[in-house]
């Protein structure tokens, strides 16, 4: 069991206050959606659920340890992160940057072999036909893709995710969205980041919206998500009904019809 | 397939076709110059001073030529030549920056002022060790200043790095400038021969104090191969695969200083190699450092060993300044890479 807990969290950063007073807790086999408008503090949250950052005040653990007690090989051994950029500087192949997610493992002796972890990796994400591309010839999507594939191959228990259908087709925004379900659903701790209501609402366990630094929500998607909250939070209006044909929630922007042109 | 996918070429041939042409480089620069000798004396030379030969010299002025002239500035350029390359790849790792070079980014100025500041002074705490010792702090200073001031959340800009270098150059030449004033006659002389890199005053004695260092730098680079790829990925993300980013850091701060140091001592400021090098060695075997460094090593090695020939050679029988030499070449060579890398890369951010 892996499970994550902070307890009053708060990051700040020049003064800007980024989450506020942050008390949750995440355990394994959960899929949870981190919500909300853009300077939410979301990657904040993310970035001290990582142990990236310290933070100001309150606690952030790890299975009952404080993040900043973690070497950090050993949290590389229990979670993966993905974020929003994700340069490499010079030109290697799609299988080596891949093949670095494996770097905590490498130290140690491990039962599992690294090759087909890497494997499975390029697999599920749709890039093995890419392995021995020089990643600075790759396009943005793919880009995407390789870096998933190098947080896959690190083989956590918890993986943590900033917007990871952010730069995707739609055929590959399902296919990560699945492997995520997937992954929860065989044990793994799954945070993301999204801006799409809908697909959040369609994959997770549980929702967390996020204003101003701080949690204002945090329930099932059908608990969560309403019209008043969602118009509130975005500061738009947003309506949210449930399809009569799949069940599942469909959530629009009200729009006039008068804004589009009348032909 | 796209052409950019070709296959790289297989590093131990790369590294047997440099390691000939060092041989024959060293054998040429052994056998030219104002006074050519033959190769033969330079064999029976080395076997004769190292007591595997008895016999005395046919030709006594050869011998002491070969021996105390020729020997420790082919073996002071090979060093030269390895450290600055490992030095660039390193920083060209580190700062996950393939613009990064010590000469360039302001660290071997750095180096050159506190060594400058020793040999003007005098003050020598260390015996033969203290112009070393200088050489490495002054580096060590400035590459932590160019390290702490040029990254933004864990990546260089290239612009910033380019930019802090000039203003440590600047800062650098004015305080080796302001030394030159005060300077007397016989040290502003060898301030003005080193500012400009040369290996024109080399002895056994400078090969024995800079050969450890630069073997200590050479080797704690190599040892820092698969750190160096993982930065590549940006400190965040090579930190979340699990690297100790802050040790790792420290770790390239100490060997790029003891580097430039060790350069700098014996020679100056010799600009452009650490730049050259490394990108010539990715072009051929890829960016993993596994090979990059030590070929850097081999390929450096042949680049100061060759201009050094050069540069002994072509305004006989006076010589021109190392430095100048590799700069001349250097920089057209680096600006066309540039251009090259940079449309390839579609540019860098």
């Amino acid at each position: 069991m892996s499970t994550i807990t902070a307890q009053n969290a708060s990051l700040e950063r020049e003064g800007a206050v980024l989450c506020s007073g942050v008390t949750c807790s995440f355990s394994s086999g959960e899929l949870v959606a981190v919500v909300g408008p853009n300077g939410a503090g979301k990657s904040s949250l993310l970035a001290l659920l990582a142990g990236d950052v310290e933070p100001a005040s309150g606690s952030v653990n790890l299975d009952g340890r404080s993040m900043r007690d973690f070497a950090p090989v050993d949290l590389a051994r229990q979670r993966a992160v993905l974020t929003q950029t994700n340069v490499v500087a010079f030109p290697f192949s799609v299988r080596e940057v891949v093949s670095m997610g494996r770097f905590a493992w490498k130290s140690r002796e491990s039962a599992v072999d690294d090759t087909a972890v890497v494997n499975a990796a390029l697999e599920a994400t749709d890039i093995a036909h890419l392995a021995q591309r020089r990643i600075t010839t790759l396009s943005g999507g793919e880009i995407a893709r390789v870096a998933l594939a190098r947080v896959l191959a690190q083989d956590t228990k918890v993986i943590l995710l900033d917007e990871p259908t952010a730069s995707l087709d739609i055929k590959h925004q399902e296919m990560v969205l699945e492997l995520l379900r997937h992954k929860a659903s065989n044990g793994t701790l799954v945070i993301i980041v999204v801006h799409d209501l809908e697909a959040a609402a369609s994959i997770a366990d549980r929702l967390l919206v996020m204003v101003n630094g701080h949690i204002v929500a945090d329930g099932s998607p059908h608990q969560v998500l309403s019209s008043a909250l969602l118009s509130e939070v975005y500061d738009y209006p947003i309506d949210v009904a449930t399809s009569s044909l799949t069940g599942q929630l469909e959530i629009r922007p009200k729009r006039s019809s008068s804004t589009k042109k009348q032909p | 397939m796209n052409k950019e996918a070709r296959a790289t070429v297989d590093p131990k041939i790369v590294g047997l076709v440099l390691l000939l042409l060092l041989l024959t480089t060293i054998v040429i620069s052994a056998i030219v110059g104002a006074y050519d000798v033959s190769p033969s004396e330079v064999v029976r030379t080395i076997l004769r001073r190292t007591n595997l030969m008895g016999g005395s010299p046919s030709d006594p002025v050869a011998d002491e030529l070969i021996w105390y002239v020729r020997l420790p500035r082919i073996v002071l350029g090979v060093l030269v030549g390895a450290s600055l390359a490992t030095a660039g790849a390193v920083m060209q790792g580190a700062f996950a920056n393939p613009l990064s070079e010590p000469g360039i980014v302001g660290v071997s100025s750095g180096a050159m002022a506190a060594a400058a500041l020793q040999i003007v002074t005098g003050f020598a705490p260390f015996g033969i060790w203290t112009l070393p010792v200088a050489a490495f702090i002054g580096g060590l200073i400035a590459v932590a200043v160019v390290y702490s001031t040029a990254r933004f959340d864990g990546r260089t800009e290239v612009l910033t790095l380019i930019l802090m270098g000039v203003a440590l150059n600047a800062i650098a030449g004015a305080f080796i400038g302001l030394l030159a004033y005060v300077a007397d006659d016989s040290s502003l002389r060898s301030l003005t021969s080193w500012t400009l890199g040369s290996l024109s005053q080399s002895t056994w004695e400078k090969v024995c104090i800079v050969a450890p260092t630069a073997a200590i730098g050479i080797i704690g680079a190599i040892c820092l191969s698969r750190t160096l790829d993982l930065l590549s990925l940006g400190d965040r993300a090579a930190r979340h695969v699990g690297v100790n980013v802050e040790r790792a850091r420290i770790q390239v701060l100490l060997v790029v200083a003891i580097l430039a140091g060790s350069a700098v001592a014996v020679s100056g400021i010799v600009l452009f190699v650490g730049l050259l090098v490394p990108h010539v060695v990715r072009l051929f075997v890829g960016p993993r450092h596994k090979y990059v460094l030590p070929l850097s090593v081999l390929f450096g090695s042949v680049v100061v060993a060759l201009s050094d020939v050069l540069a002994r050679n072509i305004v006989e029988p006076s010589e021109l300044p190392l430095g100048v030499l590799t700069s001349i070449i250097g920089a057209p060579v680096f600006i066309w890479q540039l251009r090259r890398l940079r449309s390839r890369q579609g540019g860098w951010a």
